[in-house]
């Protein structure tokens, strides 16, 4: 897995790409979100549009990336979702839980 | 389909659970499966070799995974096993529940169950092994069952 993050009018976009599985890619996720995090960077929008794979361990570090992020005082949303994650938050019930956008702009906005 | 058998004995480590779910990914796409259930089969073995490796036996490199691959009388089946304390099935949650939404973990066997037609587990004290099926022709009526 690889990110890159950027700025957007306050809100961080974190784009990431390959697989968030156990060992590498949720390590890498965790890292990220925390990092920004500590920086103050409260407004973080996940763009998982080129993850093309996430198992149950990813699963679990983005609900961990979400309840942190609140804990800190911030938000953590998804942007893009692939048809696949977009199945696996259905069927764990997971999209109750995130707010999600397939608009970049929308979801920038959404943060004020 | 044709009928095979192909085994593996793999160690305690990572590399098993992503050679675990390349070896899937590819046996399915020979058994004739399409993408997306090629997708579900790997990820349901993914899953049960994370159970397997973590949970089951430790990561301790004394004990190992086997994994074996059969495609029989219409079916692929796929038993993977470990040599840990075997599973409590009494503590598995349900990660549907609204307490455990935002739990970390868990939601492995869930998964599984999601994604095969067929579930068997069968923890013991020298191990638990796990049989997961998938018809070639998807469930017939009432045939699908995840037994615990």
């Amino acid at each position: 897995m690889k990110t890159s993050t950027r700025q957007v009018d306050g809100v961080t976009i974190v784009d990431c790409s390959g697989r968030i599985t156990l060992g590498e890619g949720s390590v890498i996720l965790k890292d990220v979100v925390r990092e920004l995090l500590s920086k103050g960077q409260k407004k973080i929008l996940l763009n998982l549009g080129d993850v093309n794979y996430i198992d149950s361990s990813g699963i679990g570090e983005l609900v961990s990336s979400y309840t942190t992020t609140n804990h800190n005082g911030g938000q953590l949303k998804l942007l893009n979702q692939t048809k696949k994650i977009h199945d696996l938050l259905t069927i764990t019930k997971l999209l109750t839980v995130f707010e999600s956008f397939d608009n970049e702009d929308a979801a920038v906005a959404s943060f004020k | 389909m044709t009928e095979q058998r192909v085994s593996y004995t793999l160690d305690s480590t990572l590399e098993t659970v992503d050679s675990a779910e390349q070896a899937a990914s590819r046996i399915a796409s020979e058994a004739g499966f399409d993408d997306d259930e090629v997708m579900r089969i790997a990820m349901a073995v993914r899953e049960a070799a994370v159970n397997a490796v973590l949970h089951g036996n430790a990561y301790d490199p004394g004990k190992k995974v086997s994994l074996a691959f059969e495609q029989t009388g219409g079916n692929l089946v796929i038993t993977i096993r470990d040599q840990g304390k075997g599973l409590d099935l009494e503590k598995i949650p349900d990660p549907l529940a609204p307490e455990n939404l935002l739990k970390t973990s868990g939601r492995g066997i869930f998964l599984i169950r999601s994604f095969m037609d067929e579930v068997h587990i069968s923890p013991s004290q020298t191990g638990t092994e796990i049989k997961l099926v998938k018809h070639v022709h998807g469930p017939s009526e009432g045939v699908k069952e995840a037994s615990q």
